[in-house]
């Protein structure tokens, strides 16, 4: 039953190669989404574009399902899984930084990576950037320390948070993404398209 | 034929099979080691690598770096960063396939190059920063996060698009 290497059916040994070959899955699938292009990715806050959020709530959803389909047939123990840990106000002074770094520099980290990977020139600049974004954060903790672990409510769950079945978290956030799909495309129809 | 490829070189993939396939790589991902994606992760040890060859008493007295090192394994040393280095790999073959390599700045007509690399430098700063506070960054905290329905996880990935469109207005010159 998995997950498979923390159960040890499979030696830890295949650790590294397995990290390999799923980032390489990772990576071609952001990269043939078109995610190496900041102009695609930036389309979002515009209306121009919204492949980012089709493939990112297409995934989150997929994930979501399978995960519990996965558990309610035994393939997966959902308990031994690693659940994000939630500090409130670390996630949402956290998010809205990483919001107007999105917008400003135009990727992500893993979308920045692709584009690095075929060779984008602004995206080497903005890893460079992601590296010194981390050694401020870190020489400059102590500033930082009341936020990184305050309000800490451990690793918990929208079930706990919301205190309904799981089945009708995951019914509501589909219902959300669906709603957001079709918001998308309306809005698409309506703004300027630009060409890139 | 040269042309053709020219003119496709910027046809991707359509996003609902896209991410069709990235929800599956997550499920697999879980499935296989119990945890998900990330991205951040890998930078956040280079930093520490190099910190900590530069001035390993500073690092070690750093309450923050002291996190990440410790004596018999190198911070380089994680599954983050294997899978960071697939992610390269899976990206160039990606490109290479579709024509799409080539060393460029991308950006808008309507800009220069360098005011492109110059938000581009300063974005990176704020996303490293940001995902430092959050514990992770799209990948690791929004996407993993949100496959095993972490409260935190949906609070991150909500909170970067929510703040994303609210300042999206002062930087649209270089977009649109």
């Amino acid at each position: 039953m998995g997950p498979i290497l923390p159960n040890g059916i499979i030696p830890s040994e295949w650790d590294s190669i397995i990290a390999i070959i799923i980032g390489m899955a990772f990576g071609f699938i952001l990269e043939s989404s078109g995610f190496s292009s900041s102009r695609k990715l930036a389309g979002v806050f515009y209306g121009y574009d919204f492949a980012v959020i089709k493939v990112f709530f297409t995934a989150a959803v997929i994930a979501v399902i399978g995960v519990y389909y996965m558990n309610y047939l035994g393939l997966i123990n959902i308990q031994q899984l690693y659940v994000h840990p939630t500090y409130i106000w670390a996630a949402i002074i956290g998010g809205a930084i990483m919001g107007v770094g999105f917008v400003m520099g135009g990727f992500c980290p893993g979308t920045s990576l692709c584009a690095v990977a075929i060779g984008k020139i602004d995206a080497i600049v903005y890893v460079v950037g992601i590296m010194i974004g981390v050694l401020i954060f870190s020489e400059a903790f102590g500033l930082f320390e009341g936020i990184y672990d305050g309000e800490s409510l451990g690793n918990i769950t929208l079930v706990d948070t919301f205190g309904i079945e799981a089945e009708w978290v995951i019914f509501f956030f589909v219902l959300m993404a669906i709603v957001a799909f079709i918001v998308a495309d309306f809005v698409r129809k309506r703004v300027k398209s630009i060409f890139y | 034929m040269n042309l053709n490829k020219e003119k496709n070189s910027h046809v991707y993939w359509n996003p609902y099979f896209g991410g069709f396939l990235l929800g599956i790589l997550i499920l697999f991902t879980f499935y296989m080691t119990g945890r998900g994606l990330g991205a951040s992760g890998a930078m956040k040890s280079t930093v520490v690598t190099v910190v900590d060859a530069v001035a390993p008493t500073h690092a070690e007295n750093n309450a923050y770096y002291s996190k990440f090192i410790s004596e018999e394994k190198s911070p380089m040393n994680t599954w983050l960063v294997f899978e960071t280095l697939g992610v390269l790999i899976g990206g160039f073959l990606s490109g290479g396939l579709s024509g799409r390599i080539g060393w460029r700045v991308q950006h808008s007509p309507k800009i220069t190059s360098k005011r492109r690399l110059i938000y581009a430098l300063a974005g990176g700063v704020l996303f490293g920063l940001g995902a430092q506070l959050a514990r992770g960054c799209t990948s690791g905290a929004g996407l993993s996060g949100m496959a095993v329905l972490s409260t935190g996880g949906f609070i991150t990935a909500f909170s970067i698009f929510g703040t994303g469109y609210i300042v999206a207005y002062f930087f649209r010159k270089n977009w649109i």
